[in-house]
């Protein structure tokens, strides 16, 4: 009879828990069964590979080249999505200045969850004096609209800009400035998240006994303190990708970010700009859709994330 | 509480100063600010030398700084070096014109985004719901200037093709006294916020809707009789709204900025293209008195949202 009654028991709790998951498993299970994000991970996909064959069957030189004779003609057999006020083709620009504005945006976002989770994490670890001067500045930098602060800075950063040259491309300078300037404009949201979880943490009974067993800063830091926020690193990190490759999109359609001939898919719309007037409606249409697909998909990849990282989402299961 | 409220306001104060330190030192050295004055024919070296002293420009920096933080103290902001006008004067000028914009823009978009979202959560994955839902995604994704650009090209530019009354975008010269010029001008700029606000705007509300609508005392209202009419709007909205309405009041000192790339495209002669427009000529002044305005605005609002926060929710309490 007691063998029996521990069978069930045993039988029962097999049933309930099913296999056993680590805790990546069932986020990537979460994931999985979140349609709209698998959506746009296709579409992301799709997005790269377009612009990977589109850079190896068509040249920079031929993106960047001018054809005054052709100048503003709408979309053709010849010249797919039309050309600009100086000629150059619209469609070959499009796959160079995508390859830009993504470049832009992974190396921005790199930037500032770094510097996000450095200056949350020290915040909310330290606190006192520290978490108090960590976070004025913080404050202060979220006083001033996004818009504004990269304006300040990259009138700042842009007074000399340098053509750079990598892989035997040369990049107008000004590519790495705007990475600089955005990285360094939108970490202040990830570092009150940082902030907030590893004040949590801080009182749990894990921490302290590694403390108790003589780890230092350095250690509770990097192996317990960021590997428990990561899921909410993780998340900032993809929604911040489709905010810096928009605030490329916006620096650049003001003029202020990547520079001409190389091609970004902000810098193509400040054009686009003065010849709507004019009817040219292909060459506000096809960068802006561009830019709106690409920021969805990424959006929608880090919408499901985020509910493939929260716990509490187990309605997906 | 006052004693919270006097520790909000030293913080404010550091807060502001960081922000002017830092934006002054950036803007001061991005352009010279009387680059206007590099090819005149009428001025010397030696003149553009003597202008520059007189005006405190080669001064050590922090004596610079300084000297502008004393006198905004005492709310002179200074000169224009390009239209030589008191900063005071333009940003006055400019402040009207951005506030009927934004305000005009905010309160359709909070009354739409409500409206939606409360469609969007009752009706939940229904038909009209997954429209509401794709839009606010995709309006969400989208920079503003896709859709400005696009009412331009729609019904500035068809529209006079097509031989239909078009609405003008701002190219022309026109007068702000005018209210039926306004009114007519205010057109697309304000649908193009509106357009991008509520997309950010309903999804909050349905999210916030839907959390309540699963909570006990909903579901107390419901068993104890009460029509889905008064459960919805006098049980389950009420708190829904709460973190809207915080969402709304820290926002409100940004509408102050007004809207830097909409009244860029649309000639809006508002705050967010005075600031854009000096910005670009390193007129340090003009940037500064833009940025504390908005500042001291974010700041005051933040407090004002906090303390308001408590006579909303009882539940809260500040210490």
């Amino acid at each position: 009879m007691t063998s029996e009654t521990t069978n069930i028991i045993n039988l029962d709790a097999e049933a309930a828990s099913g296999p056993h998951l680590t805790p990546s498993q069932l986020i990537w299970r979460r994931f999985r069964k979140h349609r709209m994000a698998l959506n746009g991970v296709l579409g992301l996909a799709g997005l790269i590979m377009f612009i990977i064959i589109g850079s190896i069957a068509i040249s920079e030189k031929q993106a960047n080249e001018v054809d005054l004779k052709a100048r503003l003609s709408p979309p053709s057999s010849e010249h797919w999505m039309g050309t600009d006020s100086t000629g150059r083709d619209t469609f070959s620009r499009i796959i160079y200045g995508g390859q830009i504005s993504i470049i832009i945006g992974i190396l921005a976002v790199t930037i500032s969850v770094t510097i996000g989770t450095v200056i949350g994490g020290m915040a909310g670890y330290f606190g006192g004096g520290m978490d108090s001067v960590l976070m004025r500045i913080t404050e202060a930098m979220l006083s001033i609209p996004a818009l504004f602060l990269l304006i300040v800075l990259g009138k700042y950063l842009g007074r000399e800009v340098q053509t750079i040259n990598i892989f035997g491309r040369s990049f107008s300078g000004s590519v790495g400035i705007v990475i600089i300037v955005i990285g360094i404009t939108s970490w202040m949201a990830l570092a009150r998240i940082v902030r907030a979880s590893v004040l949590s943490l801080r009182e749990t009974d894990f921490i302290a006994a590694s403390k108790a067993l003589g780890a230092s800063n350095q250690r509770i830091f990097f192996s317990h303190l960021v590997p428990n926020t990561l899921g909410a690193i993780i998340v900032a990190a993809t929604l911040g990708l489709a905010a810096a490759i928009l605030a490329e999109a916006y620096v650049s359609f003001l003029g202020l970010g990547v520079q001409p001939p190389t091609a970004s898919w902000g810098n193509m719309l400040t054009s686009a700009q003065a010849f709507i007037q004019k009817g040219a409606w292909w060459m506000w249409l096809f960068p802006c859709v561009f830019i709106v697909f690409t920021i969805l998909c990424i959006n929608l990849m880090g919408d499901g994330l985020r509910d493939a990282f929260d716990p509490r989402s187990g309605r997906n299961l | 509480m006052y004693a919270y409220i006097a520790r909000r306001v030293v913080q404010g104060f550091i807060t502001l100063l960081i922000i002017t330190v830092f934006c002054f030192i950036l803007t001061r050295l991005s352009a010279d600010p009387l680059a206007q004055y590099a090819t005149n024919p009428n001025m010397s070296a030696a003149d553009k030398e003597a202008l520059r002293e007189r005006l405190g420009l080669n001064d050590p920096m922090p004596v610079q700084y300084f000297r502008w933080l004393s006198l905004a103290i005492r709310g002179d902001m200074g000169y224009s070096f390009f239209s030589k006008q008191p900063v005071a004067l333009m940003i006055s000028q400019r402040l009207p014109m951005t506030l009927i914009l934004m305000l005009t823009a905010e309160t359709l978009t909070i009354t739409l985004a409500l409206l939606l979202g409360i469609v969007s959560a009752v009706r939940q994955y229904s038909w009209v719901d997954n429209l509401i839902t794709t839009f606010s995604f995709i309006g969400f994704s989208m920079p503003i200037f896709f859709i400005a650009l696009g009412f331009i090209l729609i019904f500035a530019v068809q529209f006079k093709a097509w031989g239909l009354p078009y609405l003008p975008t701002g190219a022309d010269i026109w007068d702000p006294k005018d209210p039926v010029e306004l009114a007519r001008h205010m057109v697309l700029p304000v649908a193009c916020l509106i357009f991008i606000g509520t997309a950010g705007y309903s999804r909050y509300v349905r999210s916030s809707i839907l959390e309540v609508l699963g909570l006990d005392y909903v579901r107390t209202a419901r068993a104890k009789g009460l029509g889905e009419r008064s459960v919805l709007y006098k049980h389950a909205l009420r708190n829904a709204i709460l973190p809207f309405i915080t969402i709304i009041g820290l926002n409100i000192p940004y509408l102050v900025a007004g809207a830097l790339v909409t009244e860029s495209v649309y000639a809006w002669p508002g705050m967010g293209r005075l600031f854009w427009e000096y910005a670009q000529r390193g007129d340090f002044p003009v940037v500064m008195g833009v940025l504390l305005i908005v500042s001291i605005a974010v700041v005051i609002f933040a407090i004002i949202t906090d303390v308001a926060y408590t006579f909303i929710d009882p539940r809260i309490r500040l210490s």
